[in-house]
């Protein structure tokens, strides 16, 4: 037996990122991508990565994940989340601020990134806060937060309401080179709402959250892009007419970006009849139009990134009437599956929008999503399309159970992931 | 049956065999002994998580005169304010025993949430703006005796007039009685109708005088202060000069038709005119015929192999 080497070889997998797709094996020595290449025969010593019938890619980056440390370690620990995030083949995710206290100081921030050093599983970067405490009122320290590395800010789970404020937001934060995410929700349209607003929630009882309440505040942001000149990241777009305004103000070359989760382009509003507070979520489920919508958006590149909105929360939580249990649900782990079950867009479209593009909102262009190339960082997802598996609670690395997928049979499983060429899945196993 | 959930689950026979069972329980309540053996050692447990004391005592009433026994769980009173969660408090009380639980609560769902923690049967008494079958169905009975329609509701024009976005007594109502054959008009200014109406049996009118002298029932719902509060009207007034009940449109009434109001009353607002005055009235037949339907209710869904009890008297 040999002694073993410091390379890492994934063998028999065909490669797919933004230069293109070709069948090639990849060496991995010292964080970085050491060669690539139809046919690399592991020397004595190496660590053999099988990967036939998968795709060898980038890794994926989650522009939206609730971490929910500190302060509510009852439903994920930055821990659980990354290991979460790396068995969903993602090497980078942005943390975001609704935690308690709100990540809108320099301390809460590097506490963040520290504990995720500490896992290791996943780089965890934090985003920053919009407005102090996310309470709408004052700005955050946007200098300070970004001297300490922060790229995105947003208040997510509030929208910013004053338009005054979100303009003094986007001026003061301009030349700082950051971008602002926004949460889009027009409060007073959407108070004590449960689900989407329309004619399942008029027969079932329950106020609804209309899709005007986002619509209105995304024309709100376009204009103040329009005004201001700075870039603007839209979290969890729900809607056909917001993906529509999306697409308009593109076409006019304003520098904004947009995001979509895969509950929100795999289910509908028709799922709260059950009243199960699982598919209570915010921005609510919508209609099949919408889905149709929001899948046209991503395949047509409307819409940059899939992002998660992976929210845990415990089951007690859950097990609750709807206006009482908190809104959210689990993704990393079912992400790529659903991406793949359900677009119908050729595979580099689908890891563009898991990978190089939210990559490149996230300010992380540098290091992840990277091409597979001599010399790039090895932040790789290797994973088998085809692969079916059944979303089992019980099985996910989330310290909560509440995904809408139980039961579910979904294609597409990642079998490894490399993290600065270190895997952090290894034949689907989390390796810490 | 195992619950009654919701009227969306009852197809029009099921209602016309609850309504007919319903005949043989006024004779029961007509009785100088008014009490039946039929659920005899049955347990049905109140849970009221919203005050209601006209319906809990219904279905007390009807509980009793059934024989079952009966036990209330009043959330003033219990450990749900000591942050016991829904599910924990029925486990817990299920472990008692329990027979049917009949459920108020304030959340639309919460009585088909329970019916998962449970074995027993599960009575919705009213859940936030979704659903009061009871009701529903004690408003059919009523209209049935009422008009003589013992056959359906066929061409029967019946107008639901107020707060119908927040009323689970018109989700009910209107499922009934559309499903009785009835032609049901919503009455209410837009803020008080549901976002969407797409799929209900119903027109929509938003005056009342286009069509009081059209209806063979007139029912008007309870408007609640807190609306005003919400911003959804200007005003009580004017809520009250344009949709409520007042002389010059009771005047107007059909001389058969009849005027139904689920309680409480707030007169002044919709009722501005004493009801005592309106010879078409069936407020006060409603709340009796309201213990004889939970009787048939109660029966429906324990009452498995007890009929011949309902012949004899309570020893």
């Amino acid at each position: 037996m040999s002694a073993p080497t410091d390379r890492i070889v994934i063998v028999g997998g065909t490669v797919v990122d933004q230069t293109g797709t070709r069948r090639a094996d990849v060496a991995v020595t010292d964080g970085v991508v050491s060669e690539v290449s139809p046919e690399l025969v592991p020397a004595p010593g190496d660590t053999v990565l099988e990967a036939s019938g998968c795709i060898v890619s980038p890794g994926f980056v989650d522009l939206h994940t609730h971490l929910r440390e500190p302060g509510r370690e009852e439903a994920e620990t930055i821990e659980t989340g990354s290991r979460a995030a790396a068995l969903g083949g993602y090497t980078a995710v942005v943390a975001m601020p609704n935690t308690d206290p709100a990540q809108d100081s320099v301390a809460v921030v590097e506490f963040v990134r520290e504990q995720g050093r500490r896992a290791g599983l996943c780089d965890v970067h934090p985003s920053g806060c919009i407005t102090v405490g996310r309470e709408g009122t004052a700005l955050a320290p946007y200098a300070d937060l970004a001297a300490a590395g922060v790229h995105l800010f947003t208040d997510d789970g509030n929208g910013v309401q004053d338009p005054g404020l979100m303009r003094r937001a986007l001026e003061y934060a301009g030349p700082l080179g950051v971008v602002l995410a926004q949460h889009c929700e027009v409060a007073s349209l959407t108070k004590g709402a449960v689900m989407h607003e329309g004619s399942c929630c008029s027969r079932l009882g329950l106020p609804g959250w209309p899709a005007l309440a986002e619509e209105l505040m995304l024309h709100r942001d376009i204009e103040l892009v329009r005004l201001t000149g700075t870039a603007m990241h839209f979290l969890h777009l729900s809607t056909a007419r917001s993906v529509e305004m999306v697409r308009a103000a593109k076409a006019e070359g304003l520098p904004i970006t947009a995001e979509a989760t895969p509950h929100h382009f795999t289910l509908t509003d028709e799922m709260l009849a059950t009243y199960d507070a699982v598919y209570k979520v915010n921005p609510p489920l919508r209609t099949a139009a919408d889905i149709v919508a929001i899948k046209a958006g991503l395949v047509d590149g409307t819409i940059d990134a899939i992002a998660t909105d992976h929210a845990p929360h415990p089951p007690h939580t859950k097990e609750a009437p709807l206006d009482q249990a908190p809104p959210g649900m689990l993704g990393l782990e079912t992400a790529l599956a659903l991406a793949l079950g359900e677009l119908d867009a050729p595979l580099d479209t689908v890891i563009g929008a898991l990978s190089w593009r939210p990559a490149a909102i996230a300010g992380l262009a540098h290091l992840h999503g990277r091409p597979v190339a001599v010399g790039e960082p090895a932040n790789l997802a290797v994973f088998d399309p085809t692969h079916e598996w059944t979303v089992e609670p019980a099985d996910l690395a989330s310290k909560s159970r509440n995904t809408p997928y139980a039961g579910r049979v979904v294609r597409g499983k990642v079998r490894h992931t490399l993290l600065h060429g270190r895997p952090t899945v290894v034949d689907s196993l989390a390796q810490l | 049956m195992k619950h009654l959930l919701s009227i969306e689950d009852l197809s029009a026979a099921e209602i016309h065999a609850l309504l007919e069972l319903t005949d043989h329980m006024v004779e029961i309540s007509n009785r100088p002994i008014p009490k039946v053996p039929a659920l005899r050692g049955r347990n049905v447990v109140s849970l009221f998580f919203e005050d209601s004391t006209r319906t809990r005592t219904s279905f007390d009433t009807a509980a009793k005169r059934l024989s079952a026994d009966t036990m209330n769980f009043a959330v003033s009173s219990s450990s749900v304010n000591k942050g016991e969660s829904l599910r924990d408090t029925i486990e817990t009380i299920s472990a008692m025993g329990v027979d049917a639980f009949v459920v108020r609560h304030k959340s639309s769902g919460a009585p088909q949430l329970i019916t998962q923690w449970t074995d027993a049967s599960i009575v919705n008494a009213g859940d936030g703006w979704h659903q009061h079958p009871t009701q529903a169905l004690l408003d059919c009975y009523t209209i049935r005796t009422g008009l003589d329609r013992r056959d359906g509701f066929d061409g029967l024009q019946i107008a639901i007039v107020g707060d119908v976005k927040h009323s689970r007594v018109a989700r009910s109502d209107v499922q009934a009685f559309a499903r009785l054959g009835a032609r049901v008009t919503l009455v209410a200014p837009r803020t008080l109708l549901p976002p969407s109406l797409d799929g209900w049996p119903v027109e929509v009118c938003h005056r009342l005088d286009d069509v009081v002298a059209d209806v063979d029932v007139l029912y008007m719902l309870r408007v609640q202060r807190e609306r005003m509060d919400d911003g959804l009207l200007p005003s009580l007034a004017e809520y009250s000069t344009h949709f409520g009940l007042d002389e010059r449109r009771a005047a107007r009434l059909a001389p058969h038709a009849l005027v139904m109001h689920p309680g409480p009353m707030n007169r002044g607002v919709e009722m501005v005119i004493d009801p005592a005055h309106l010879p078409g009235s069936r407020i006060l037949q409603q709340v009796a015929n309201g213990v004889a339907v939970r009787m048939a209710v109660l029966f429906t869904l324990l009452g498995q192999g007890a009929e011949h009890n309902l012949r004899g008297e309570a020893s």
